[in-house]
């Protein structure tokens, strides 16, 4: 289960893209997983062939634990620690499990859509009904798979109980260095629970190495990998898994996710925040220009030349592009630009425009567009949720002159673009009507000062009054 | 385009670009972009479909006559 975001503690499998047997590429999608926010395509991070599926469509688990299997194409048996990570790779001597039932369909269906609600009597459809219980979404434990009156009132009972549940606990940061952390990552260690033996206990790729074999002896736990976990992980056999959640959960595990992160944003980082106004006449006179010829669907709006300048311009003052990890910034080497997409119905997602500096405007405006449909669809891929090196919220649409956002951790800054708007401005002496843009920029102390941050600002303004190099 | 036939190709953009809409509750002056919190790219969807059902070239200066269903039912109907 990967971290999909510094928010994310657990995430539940909706739905499996492939099954034992199948060849996956590296970033291919292969499972979809519910996550506080959003439901999100998630990618192997390995070539190979899918060995077994160890998590149930429904199961909810911890950030950390292996998802499946797989075995890489020529695969060198205790070679090397093998690396976990949403997928562990195979190892040998495993004896076969039996794989959650395998699912190739490109559109989402809801966890349990194997029993067909053709098969429920009307009775217990109606039992469902009262109790507000989805039935789509129950697995059945009645005879071939059929739902039960006993699931039905299960299924009731933890929806009760989900609703009672008071929000978990925001994971505690640790010290650790960018490369393990980085590994932690990739192999699926939960980082609170190593010992770190570097200064100060800050954990070093060395420990998140030692981790992993340590993992494989633990206990069965339900996070760890599949042979001990194997008779557990049976017994969790999720009678009731509200998988997708409804939309009222939905919202609220959005607002208790976003309040988690922008709390520890507000709380670990020390924001300084500065502020410029933009005339904005030469680059809508020339998007307008630009516009004219094309038909509608190929029409750029104000909002990618923002984009574009805010993206540049990070990669002209790298110290506000990247991440603050263990006590030290670590610069990014591409500009992922991360952008705040409202969802219709509250909370809000970032997700990044990878490698955002290097498209040309109608790339990237037709990536924009691409982004926000799927954002709003839940169709987001988790590389996208995690890859952000710099995070721009535009407001303008929405009226507001300006706005100081909350940088999301670890990274170090935040573009703010209000409305463009005409405004009384001096030029040349004399006192024109003008289109402006108040552009804002919060950004970690730790990580650059405000002369750091008045010059990206700057380098914004500049590159909007030449649109045409954008 | 008869009004009543706009006014429907309007509500079915509508529908589509913010399915969250009650769109019963559009009165003739709403402002179909600050009321309705269509953002930029929302607008230039909306502006999309309708061209691509109405045949209507909408060119960015013609945006204007969108504002509102009074007015943009009345720009496509009228031509």
């Amino acid at each position: 289960m990967p971290a999909l975001g510094a928010d994310m503690d657990e995430g539940t499998v909706l739905e499996w893209l492939v099954k034992p047997g199948d060849e996956v590429h590296k970033g291919d999608v292969i499972a979809v997983i519910d996550t506080a926010k959003s439901a999100i395509d998630v990618e192997s991070f390995y070539t190979g062939t899918v060995e077994q599926l160890l998590i149930g469509v429904g199961q909810t688990v911890p950030v950390g634990t292996v998802l499946a299997m797989i075995a890489e194409p020529a695969a060198q048996p205790a070679a090397q620690p093998p690396p976990a990570g949403p997928v562990e790779h195979k190892e040998p001597e495993r004896p076969p499990r039996p794989a959650a039932p395998p699912k190739r369909k490109l559109k989402r269906v809801p966890a349990g859509e194997g029993h067909p609600t053709a098969t429920i009597s009307p009775l217990i459809r109606k039992r469902a009904h009262e109790l507000g219980v989805d039935l789509a979404k129950l697995r059945g434990t009645g005879h071939e798979g059929t739902v039960t009156r006993a699931d039905v009132e299960r299924a009731a009972a933890g929806q009760q109980a989900a609703a009672l549940k008071p929000p978990s606990r925001a994971p505690s940061r640790v010290r650790a260095t960018p490369r393990a952390r980085r590994l932690a990552a990739e192999l699926g260690v939960d980082m609170a629970g190593l010992t770190g033996t570097g200064p100060d206990g800050s954990v070093k790729e060395a420990d998140v190495r030692r981790a992993v074999p340590a993992r494989e002896a633990a206990p069965a736990r339900e996070a760890a990998p599949a042979r001990e976990a194997a008779p557990a992980r049976e017994a969790v056999q999720p009678t009731a898994a509200s998988a997708a959640r409804s939309g009222a959960e939905r919202a609220q595990s959005m607002r208790q996710a976003i309040g988690r992160l922008m709390a520890r944003s507000k709380r670990e980082i020390p924001h300084y925040y500065v502020g410029n106004t933009v005339d904005m006449t030469r680059s809508l006179d020339w998007l307008h220009e630009r516009n004219r010829e094309l038909e509608v669907s190929e029409r750029l709006v104000p909002a990618a030349l923002l984009l574009k300048a805010a993206a540049l311009a990070a990669r002209q003052v790298p110290d506000l592009n990247g991440y603050w990890l263990d006590d030290q910034f670590s610069p990014a080497d591409a500009v992922h630009l991360g952008l705040v997409i409202s969802l219709r119905g509250g909370g809000l997602l970032a997700p990044a425009i990878h490698d955002a500096a290097d498209l040309r405007l109608a790339e990237l405006m037709s990536r924009m567009r691409d982004l926000v449909i799927r954002a709003r669809a839940g169709r987001l891929r988790g590389s996208e949720l995690t890859d952000a090196t710099i995070t721009v919220t535009n407001l303008g649409d929405q009226g507001v002159e300006s706005v100081f956002g909350v940088i999301y951790p670890p990274q170090v800054a935040l573009v703010g673009f209000g409305k463009v708007s005409e405004r009384p401005v001096a030029v040349g002496g004399l006192i024109g009507v003008r289109p402006v843009v108040v552009t804002t920029l919060a950004a970690d102390h730790r990580a650059s000062d405000a002369m750091t941050g008045a010059r990206y600002l700057a380098e914004v303004s500049d590159l909007l009054q030449r649109p045409e190099e954008l | 385009m008869t009004p009543d036939q706009a006014r429907q190709v309007i509500e079915e953009a509508l529908a589509q670009v913010a399915p969250d809409v009650d769109i019963g509750g559009i009165t003739p002056d709403t402002d179909l972009r600050d009321d309705l919190g269509l953002d930029s790219l929302d607008f230039l969807r909306f502006v999309e479909i309708l061209s691509g059902r109405t045949g209507t070239q909408i060119a960015e200066d013609d945006y204007p006559h969108l504002a509102t269903l009074a007015s943009a039912v009345k720009w496509l109907a009228g031509g």
